[in-house]
């Protein structure tokens, strides 16, 4: 195995099909991002999103097609793969009956960060994500924005080569949703670090990331600079546009339909 | 605005890491396990209420149940008082207790988005499942630890040799291992809390009375000393017992067959935790 990531994209994923049952979560995915970009997986609930995802992280295993991280198999080295991973779910998921600290710790040690550099390696993380006030706090008296800064804390501590995270700003308010983005794209700039993340906000996908790929029914129906994509239909389109425009007739029109955009996050934002 | 988002031409990229092999692996998966262990110490240390009303049902066998029946000496204990002989019995149920409901912990962190978290660490699914089962131990030692006091404070001679204390210790490490993971297991069967709860509370009481808990096997009718034989509550009662008050045991079957069904559990829950993810 090459330990020189540059010789292979972050991520390259090779006609991915997924199932479950008889629905087709991932239908031939082909899917490749480059070292140190920040990419937007982007679609409406069950577009497949969380699925790929969760194959990318080794959570859920290859069914069909081939995926590679920094060029590693996910089937055959997950481990090597999971070590190079940071990774933030949907829900906020941390144990609320540590505290902050103790929380950033146990990550530290199943990374196997080394014993010498642990306690620097926890009070950085810590620093970075401005949680050194409350970090001897129980996590159970958190607001949800420290929350999310937490677990931004637990997947930088080993220094992920690539930070996957699954909608990090769903439920957090305005504020908190800037600050999480600041201190992800300066943990970025840092440590050279590849992003993939999903979102439901089109804004922010639109403000952060170098490309997206729009996914619509387990498919990508488009790649591209959102500048690029939104070029192509012309002045003044929306990324939202743009997602119409490749989702096709069903998403076009009618906002309240199931599995619209809109309609999706009325939905989520309003939990 | 993409542009200033791309990444410098001078980024420094990090070396990729890569996974604990050969020897470090082994070191690795114990560190893991430590952690995990850890991790429950300090938990325990941030609600010691939990322990204190954890303390209470125990503490009532052994005043209530126990100072009865050592007055009506209807149980034939040989020449260990009742309350002796209760004891370290007491000890392995309340270790019992805190394991069945154990998979309750692995269903919740499953809900809050924790395992999918701890699954995506480098750490191999029997050594969580193992890392899981021992800290049910720590839990459970702080439990013996009670019960061992209150049964001080009654008067019953306990033997206090550290070596035996470190064997209490395996002895409850073990048998939580084992009964933690059985509630895994049948997490990863039914998945919902509730329904773990049901069950949990269904097996309990049988698995405490068909075993030599409050009265030694012999005086057992033939069908139920079967049973009993087959539980490994029985092994771990019976080698409580021996380091405790120092009854007549053999320890080294003891000890085989609580580390042979703790491999076994541990083994069970790793592959039912996949269906509990899934």
């Amino acid at each position: 195995m090459s330990t020189d990531q540059s010789v292979h994209p972050a991520v390259q994923c090779e006609h991915l099909t997924h199932r479950f049952g008889d629905v087709v979560a991932i239908d031939d995915l082909n899917l490749r991002i480059e070292r140190g970009e920040m990419f937007g997986l982007l679609g409406p609930n069950g577009a497949g999103k969380t699925t790929t995802i969760r194959v990318l992280n080794t959570l859920v295993p290859v069914q069909q097609g081939q995926v590679r991280v920094f060029g590693m198999d996910v089937m055959r080295q997950p481990m090597d793969v999971r070590c190079n991973l940071g990774y933030v779910p949907q829900q906020l998921s941390v144990d609320g009956a540590l505290t902050g600290r103790q929380n950033v710790m146990w990550f530290a040690r199943l990374y196997d960060v080394p014993r010498r550099q642990r306690k620097e390696r926890v009070e950085e993380a810590l620093v970075t994500m401005g949680l050194t006030d409350v970090a001897e706090r129980v996590v159970s008296t958190y607001s949800g924005g420290m929350v999310r800064r937490l677990e931004l804390a637990q997947a930088l501590v080993n220094y992920p080569s690539l930070l996957i995270l699954d909608e990090p700003t769903l439920g957090l308010d305005p504020m908190a949703r800037d600050s999480v983005w600041d201190h992800v794209t300066s943990m970025r700039d840092r440590l050279g670090m590849t992003v993939l993340l999903t979102t439901h906000y089109m804004e922010e996908a639109d403000a952060l990331c170098n490309r997206v790929g729009l996914m619509y029914k387990g498919r990508l129906q488009a790649t591209g600079a959102p500048d690029d994509l939104r070029a192509q239909l012309g002045p003044g389109a929306s990324l939202e546009d743009v997602f119409r425009h490749f989702a096709g007739a069903e998403l076009s029109g009618n906002t309240t339909e199931q599995g619209g955009l809109r309609n999706v996050r009325q939905s989520r934002t309003g939990r | 605005m993409s542009d200033s988002l791309a990444p410098a031409a001078d980024t420094v990229f990090r070396p990729l890491l890569q996974a604990p092999r050969g020897w470090h692996r082994v070191g690795a998966l114990a560190g893991r396990v430590w952690t995990f262990c850890l991790v429950e110490v300090q938990k325990l240390s941030h609600d010691p209420i939990e322990l204190a009303t954890r303390a209470v049902q125990p503490a009532l066998w052994m005043l209530i149940f126990g100072q009865t029946f050592s007055q009506l000496r209807a149980i034939p204990t040989g020449r260990v008082p009742y309350l002796a002989f209760l004891a370290p019995g007491i000890a392995a149920q309340s270790a019992l207790f805190i394991s069945i409901f154990y998979g309750i912990q692995i269903i919740w962190d499953r809900d809050a988005g924790i395992l999918s978290k701890l699954m995506v660490t480098p750490t191999p699914r029997a050594a969580l499942i193992a890392g899981k089962a021992f800290a049910a131990g720590v839990r459970a030692i702080s439990q013996v630890v009670v019960i061992i006091i209150i049964a001080l404070l009654m008067g019953v001679t306990i033997n206090l040799n550290p070596l035996n204390l470190l064997g209490v210790a395996a002895v409850t490490v073990l048998g939580a291992a084992f009964f933690s993971c059985l509630s895994m297991i049948i997490a990863g069967i039914v998945r919902v809390r509730d329904r773990l709860m049901g069950i949990g509370q269904a097996i309990t009481m049988p698995l405490f009375f068909a075993s030599n808990a409050l009265y030694p096997i012999d005086v057992m009718p033939p069908w139920l000393m079967v049973i009993s034989r087959v539980n490994p509550l029985s092994y771990q009662v019976d080698a409580l017992r021996g380091l405790m008050v120092g009854t007549p045991t053999s320890l080294l079957v003891d000890f085989g067959v609580l580390i042979v069904t703790a491999a076994i559990g541990i083994w069970g829950a790793a592959w039912a935790l996949r269906r509990l993810v899934r």
